[in-house]
């Protein structure tokens, strides 16, 4: 049930001024996302035609604070589809953005945010990796996080990986 | 015809065939790399997170390869999807730019807007051009039939890729898979998602969707998913063993990065081209070829 009292009628205008997102009020609610995404196709808590609609009618909490917006896999299906240029793994992108603001992050991408800053990259690479690389005949890399920590220090998304994530 | 090879988080040390291969096959064709060690993360992961976060990271590895005067080749479909977005992004967007030059001093670097990024499959496909790679084939593949799989990034969004090639209806890569002398066989569902974007999200719907490829692939018999792109092997190899658990149902299908097979056209031998590393044992394929 939606209560009218609790929606946001502003939420969809805080949305389209994130790039990206600009065209989401042009969405005539065709289903074209739902019907070509390969996520939907598996699990119904995945629904990009739904997520659009639960923004223009302002249910900013629910869809903040929902995992469902985590589930894109940012395929572009739906993207290449939209008749009217909707960019839709873009919006995706934009509602996330918020909710992370919002200290909403989802736990894997804080763990992501901390290799990130522990190592500059996603995975370690160790000494292994590089006995390996050179067994192979391959240049071993030797990984620096310095340059991404400071681009973190610099946005702030830094501390965002300090932080033990959202309540579950 | 040089490039700064990016290697991005994933082929480093997952996907060691892939890399070996590339830089044999680009040997091969007169293509030279240099390797960049302060290339970073390309920014993907933090897309979700911070788009400012994201602009900076892919603009300080573009900014890497400018102060080289290279044009970027990617191994990783992400990689190159997120680098020509932002390339194109800060070329087009002079506030932008800016905003992202000024932020990107806390490194000592600076974005121009010099250079190119290209696919490693998409610098085969434009730049080496398929009637020189066509010349150079030593040992066609003539048996095989492979299943090609594009995965999502390296055609999409086609608006930053200036639409080389078509993302309803692709064909660059079949056409490199011909070249070899192979038969690169329909099959359906072919511009389906591995499903690796959502890996660390969802693990089950992300295999499940891995799953249904697997399933179509199998189903035409075909000796072979040929890919580019390091996540995509990780969901259709890596993880083949746990979808046959999760699907109750054997795959046993050999992933083959498409370097490892244009290189055994090219007769570079079949050691130096890292099939030792593929985890669905690819014997049965390699004897075939004597």
């Amino acid at each position: 049930m939606i209560d009218v009292a609790k929606l946001d009628p502003n939420f969809k205008y805080e949305i389209t001024k994130e790039p990206g997102a600009e065209h989401m009020t042009r969405c005539f609610a065709c289903g074209t996302c739902t019907a070509g995404c390969p996520v939907r196709e598996i699990n119904d808590e995945y629904n990009p035609r739904r997520i659009i609609r639960m923004v223009l009618l302002g249910m900013r909490e629910e869809v903040l604070s929902s995992d469902f917006i985590w589930l894109c896999a940012s395929c572009y299906t739906c993207e290449e589809r939209c008749p009217q240029d909707v960019k839709i793994a873009d919006l995706m992108n934009a509602i996330k953005n918020i909710a992370v603001r919002e200290g909403h992050i989802h736990p894997s991408f804080t763990a992501q945010l901390q290799a990130l800053l522990a190592h500059g990259r996603l995975y370690e690479i160790t000494e292994f990796d590089n006995k390996k690389r050179v067994k192979w005949g391959l240049p071993q890399i030797k990984e620096s996080s310095e340059d991404t920590r400071k681009l973190f220090g610099k946005t702030g998304v830094d501390k965002l990986a300090g932080k033990e994530g959202r309540i579950e | 015809m040089k490039y700064a090879l990016f290697l991005g988080c994933t082929v480093p040390v997952r996907a060691l065939n892939y890399e070996l291969a590339a830089r044999k096959v680009g040997e091969k064709l007169g293509l030279d790399f240099l390797d960049i060690g302060k290339f970073s993360c390309c920014g993907f992961p933090v897309k979700s997170v911070d788009r400012m976060t994201f602009i900076l990271m892919a603009a300080q590895n573009l900014s890497l390869a400018e102060e080289a005067n290279l044009d970027i080749c990617t191994l990783c479909s992400a990689c190159s999807s997120v680098l020509t977005e932002v390339n194109k992004e800060l070329k087009e967007n002079q506030t932008l730019r800016n905003r992202i030059n000024e932020d990107l001093s806390v490194t000592g670097r600076k974005y121009d807007g010099r250079i190119q990024v290209k696919h490693f499959a998409r610098i085969l496909y434009e730049d080496v051009g398929l009637e020189k790679i066509k010349e150079m084939v030593k040992r066609p593949l003539s048996n095989f039939n492979f299943a090609s799989h594009y995965g999502c990034h390296y055609l999409k969004p086609s608006e930053v890729y200036g639409k080389f090639d078509d993302p309803e209806n692709p064909h660059t890569l079949d056409e490199l898979i011909q070249l070899t002398g192979a038969k690169s066989i329909p099959y359906e569902d072919k511009k389906g998602c591995c499903g690796g974007g959502i890996l660390g999200v969802e693990e089950t719907t992300a295999l499940k969707i891995a799953a249904l490829k697997l399933d179509h692939i199998k189903t035409t018999g075909a000796d072979a998913l040929v890919l580019i792109c390091p996540f995509c092997n990780i969901m259709y190899e890596a993880n083949q063993k746990k979808i046959e658990k999760q699907s109750e149902t054997e795959f046993n299908l050999p992933v083959l990065y498409y370097p490892q097979i244009l290189g055994l056209a090219l007769g570079i031998p079949q050691d130096e081209l890292g099939f030792r590393m593929n985890r669905v044992k690819v014997r049965e394929i390699l004897s075939q070829l004597g």
